[in-house]
C-alpha cells in the first residue's frame, strides 16, 4: 500500500507511521517547540500504529487521531506532518 | 500537631507527569487538605505545595506539585514553569532535591518518553505507576520490578484515588536519606533524532517488560462514537451546557435564601444591640449588606464549578473543546478557548486563569480579551433587578417574556464576543495560524474527594475576596456615601449632600445621552468593585435602609415608578458590556504582566457599553414616545 500524509487519511483509515517530517510550524510562543517536536513526544514515531477515528463536518477537519493507546485531536495542517503507509483507506 | 515543627529538615519533593496521568490526584492523596495553593510569582500558574507526616512520624515531607508537561520543551506556560522550576531558573524558587514522576500505568507509551527525559537531569527520583489498579482490572499487570530494572530508577505502584494507595510510595520515600541540596543541571534542548532514540527506547523497554495495552472497553468507544460525532456530539454538549445552567439557577435558589436569611439576621441582631450611631450604620448598612449582597452567589459559583470540575475530571472537556475547534475557529478563536470561555460564565477571573493551556500567546489574549462579555454569575442581580421592574411576567409563545430577556442578555454577550474575536484576529492580533494538538484522555469516574478539594479551594478563593477587595471597598463606598452629614434644614435624602452625591451628579452629565439618571450614575462608582454591588448601591441612593433581600423588594416597585422603560434597557444594554468589575481587571494586569491589555479590555469595553446603551436608549425612546 502507499504512503499517504495523515493529512490525507479519512475516517476509519488506520496505517503505521514510517515517518514525521520536520515542518517547522510553532506550537507555542517559542520557536522551539514546533508541531513535529511535540508530534513526536506524543507518540508519532516511526513503527506506531495510526488510525483516523472522528472527523468534524463539514470540511472533516479537524481530525481525532488514535495512536498507541491515546487519542489526540489535530488539524489536518498539523497531520500533514505525519507520513503513514496505509493498510486501510476506511470509508471517509 | 507537629507538622510545623517538623519541617525544619522536611523531605522536599516535586511531583511532576503529563496532564491526567492522575498527579494531582495523587498529590491530594498524600497531602490531604494541608494544602497551600498560590501563584508562581508573576504569573498566575498556580502554585500547589502541600504537607504531610511519614508514618514513623520522624519525618515530615514538604511536596510541590508541579503543572502538567509532556516535555521539558514547553508549548505552554504551564510547562515552561515546570521546566524552569526543574532547573533551578524560577526567580524566588529553588531546584527540587527529589522528584517523583507519576507515570499512567495503562499509557505508558505516552508515559515513559517524559520519565526518560527527566532521569537525565540527573535529580533523584522515583517512578509512581498510578492507575495500576485500573490496569489489573483490564487484565494486564506492569510488572514494576522489571520495569526498575530497565529504567534504573525506583518504581512504585500507586492508586492515587484509593484509601492507602500511596502505601508504597510513602514506604520507599521513608527508606531513602534525605536528598543533598541539588547541583546546578546541564540541559539542552534534544533534536527530532534524539527524541525518535528515546521514542525506540521507550519501544524496547515496553517489550522487554512484557507490556502490551489491552483493547479499549467497548462501552468507552461506542460512548466516543457518540460524543465526538460531528452531529449527536454538539447535540449532547448543547443538552449538557443547558442542563447545567438550569442547574445553577435552580439548585441555588435554595441556599442562596438562606444566606439571604442569615445575613438579614446578623443585620438585625447588630441592629437590635448596637446604640445607633456611625458603628452601627457601618456595621450593618456598610459590611454586613455589602458582604452579604455578594456572598449570596457562593451556591451559584460552587454549582458551576462542581459541573466544571466534574466535566474536567471525567475527561470530556477536552472533547468538547474538540467539537467546537472548528465553529471557534471560525472567528478565530481555538477550541482550547471553551474552558476558559465556559468558566467565565460563573465568574471571569477563573475563566482568564484557565486560558494558561492556551499555547500561544495571541490566542490566549483574545481569549481574555473576550472573556468579560460571558455573561458571569455576578450580572444577575442587576438583571434579576431590572427585569422584575419593567419586563411583564407573561407568556411569550411557549416561554416567559422575562425569561427570554434574560435569554437574550446571555445571547448579546456571546455573539459580540465572537464578532470582537473576530475582529481582534482581523486588526490588532493579526491572522496567524495556531495549531492545535490536544490530548483526548481516557473516561474515568470522578472521584468525590478529588471534586471536594477542587470545590473547596473554589470556595476559598472567592470568600478571601470577599473579605478583602470587596470589604474595603464597602467600608470606603460606606464613608463617601455618609460624610459629609447633610445640613440640619436637608430636604432631600441624606447621601445627596455626601461626597457620593457630588460624584454622581458629575456623572450624569456623562450619562445624561444614555438615560441614567444621578442615582445609576452614583451607584455605578461603587459598582466598579464589583457588578452585583450596584444593586446594593442603588438601595443606599434611593435611602433605604433595609436588608438585602427586603431591598430587592422595595427597590423594584420604587425603580419601576421612577424609571422609564427606555433607560431601564439602557442599563441592561451597559452591563452586558461595561468592566465593572477591578478584580478582573487586576487578573489581566497580573495575567498579561502588563498593564497594556487591562487598559485596553477597560476601554474598549466601555466604549462598547456606551455605544450599545445610546443607541438602546435612543430607540427605545423613539418607540415607546
Amino acid at each position: 500500500m502507499p504512503a499517504l500524509s495523515l493529512a490525507a487519511m479519512r475516517k476509519g483509515a488506520r496505517g503505521v507511521v514510517t515517518s514525521v517530517a520536520d515542518d517547522r510550524q510553532s506550537v507555542g510562543d517559542s520557536a522551539r517547540s514546533t508541531v513535529s517536536r511535540r508530534l513526536l513526544e506524543l507518540g508519532f514515531c516511526p513503527g506506531e500504529h495510526v488510525e483516523v477515528i472522528e472527523e468534524i463536518w463539514p470540511g472533516a477537519d479537524p481530525i481525532a487521531v488514535r495512536v498507541g493507546n491515546s487519542v489526540f485531536a489535530l488539524r489536518r495542517r498539523e497531520a500533514a506532518a505525519v507520513m503513514v503507509e496505509v493498510e486501510d483507506r476506511g470509508t471517509g | 500537631m507537629s507538622v510545623h515543627a517538623a519541617t525544619v529538615d522536611a523531605f522536599q519533593l516535586a511531583l511532576i507527569g503529563v496532564p491526567n496521568s492522575g498527579k494531582t490526584a495523587l498529590f491530594n492523596r498524600l497531602t490531604g487538605s494541608r494544602q497551600k495553593v498560590a501563584n508562581y510569582a508573576g504569573v498566575t500558574v498556580e502554585r500547589k505545595e502541600g504537607v504531610f507526616v511519614g508514618p514513623s512520624r520522624e519525618r515530615s515531607y514538604r511536596v510541590l506539585d508541579l503543572p502538567g508537561a509532556y516535555s521539558l520543551t514547553p508549548t505552554t506556560l504551564d510547562e515552561a514553569i515546570t521546566r524552569d522550576l526543574l532547573l533551578g531558573r524560577l526567580s524566588g524558587e529553588t531546584a527540587p532535591r527529589f522528584i517523583v514522576c507519576v507515570a499512567d500505568a495503562t499509557n505508558l507509551r505516552l508515559n515513559l518518553r517524559l520519565v526518560l527525559e527527566l532521569k537525565d537531569l540527573g535529580i533523584p527520583m522515583i517512578v509512581a505507576l498510578n492507575m495500576s489498579d485500573l490496569a489489573r482490572s483490564r487484565g494486564f499487570d506492569v510488572d514494576a520490578a522489571a520495569l526498575e530494572r530497565e529504567l534504573g530508577v525506583p518504581v512504585v505502584e500507586t492508586v492515587a484515588v484509593a484509601r492507602d494507595g500511596d502505601r508504597q510510595l510513602i514506604e520507599r520515600l521513608e527508606s531513602l536519606s534525605l536528598p543533598a541540596a541539588s547541583r546546578p543541571i546541564e540541559w539542552r534542548e534534544t533534536d527530532l533524532a534524539q527524541i525518535e532514540r528515546t521514542q525506540r527506547e521507550v519501544r524496547r523497554i515496553l517489550r522487554a517488560i512484557g507490556y502490551a495495552e489491552p483493547a479499549r472497553h467497548r462501552a468507552l468507544r461506542q460512548i466516543d462514537t457518540l460524543v465526538m460525532h460531528p452531529v449527536a456530539g454538539l447535540a449532547i454538549l448543547a443538552t449538557l451546557l443547558f442542563l447545567v445552567f438550569q442547574a445553577v439557577f435552580s439548585w441555588a435558589a435554595v441556599p442562596m435564601d438562606m444566606i439571604d436569611g442569615s445575613i438579614a439576621a446578623l443585620g438585625q441582631f447588630i441592629q437590635q444591640t448596637l446604640p445607633d450611631g456611625a458603628l452601627r450604620s457601618l456595621l450593618v448598612d456598610g459590611i454586613v449588606a455589602g458582604i452579604g449582597s455578594v456572598l449570596v452567589f457562593l451556591p451559584q459559583i460552587l454549582i458551576l464549578f462542581f459541573f466544571i470540575l466534574l466535566l474536567e475530571e471525567s475527561g470530556y472537556l477536552p472533547r468538547a473543546a474538540y467539537l467546537l475547534d472548528r465553529l471557534m475557529g471560525s472567528v478565530g478563536l481555538s477550541g482550547r478557548a471553551f474552558i476558559p470561555l465556559l468558566s467565565s460564565f460563573a465568574c471571569a477571573i477563573p475563566g482568564i486563569m484557565a486560558t494558561r493551556t492556551i499555547p500561544n500567546l495571541r490566542d490566549r489574549l483574545a481569549t481574555i480579551m473576550i472573556a468579560p462579555l460571558m455573561t458571569c454569575s455576578a450580572r444577575l442581580p442587576v438583571y434579576a433587578l431590572v427585569i422584575a421592574a419593567f419586563i411583564p411576567h407573561r407568556a411569550a409563545g411557549p416561554f416567559n417574556l422575562q425569561g427570554v430577556v434574560l435569554f437574550v442578555l446571555y445571547a448579546a454577550g456571546i455573539v459580540s464576543a465572537m464578532a470582537v474575536a473576530y475582529l481582534l484576529k482581523r486588526t490588532v492580533m493579526h491572522a496567524s495560524y495556531h495549531p492545535l494538538l490536544l490530548e483526548l484522555p481516557e473516561y474515568h469516574w470522578p472521584n468525590p474527594r478529588n471534586l471536594l478539594i477542587g470545590l473547596w479551594e473554589r470556595a476559598r478563593i472567592f470568600l478571601t475576596r470577599v473579605g478583602t477587595i470587596i470589604l474595603s471597598l464597602m467600608i470606603v463606598l460606606w464613608f463617601l456615601s455618609t460624610f459629609p452629614a447633610p445640613p440640619p434644614d436637608a430636604t432631600g435624602p441624606a447621601i445627596q449632600y455626601s461626597i457620593a452625591g457630588y460624584i454622581g451628579r458629575g456623572l450624569e452629565h456623562l450619562f445624561a445621552p444614555i438615560g441614567f439618571n444621578w442615582q445609576i450614575s452614583l451607584a455605578l462608582v461603587p459598582g466598579l468593585a464589583a457588578r452585583e454591588v450596584a444593586v446594593g448601591a442603588l438601595g443606599t441612593v434611593y435611602s433605604l435602609s433595609a436588608t438585602d433581600d427586603a431591598l430587592a423588594g422595595a427597590l423594584t416597585p420604587m425603580i419601576a415608578s421612577t424609571w422609564s422603560l427606555a433607560t431601564a434597557l439602557s442599563l441592561l444594554a451597559w452591563y452586558v458590556f461595561a468592566p465593572q468589575c477591578l478584580s478582573t481587571l487586576a487578573v489581566v494586569k497580573r495575567e498579561t504582566n502588563s498593564w497594556r491589555y487591562p487598559l485596553l479590555m477597560a476601554g474598549y469595553l466601555f466604549a462598547l457599553a456606551y455605544v450599545a446603551s445610546f443607541i438602546t436608549y435612543r430607540v427605545a425612546v423613539a418607540l415607546t414616545a
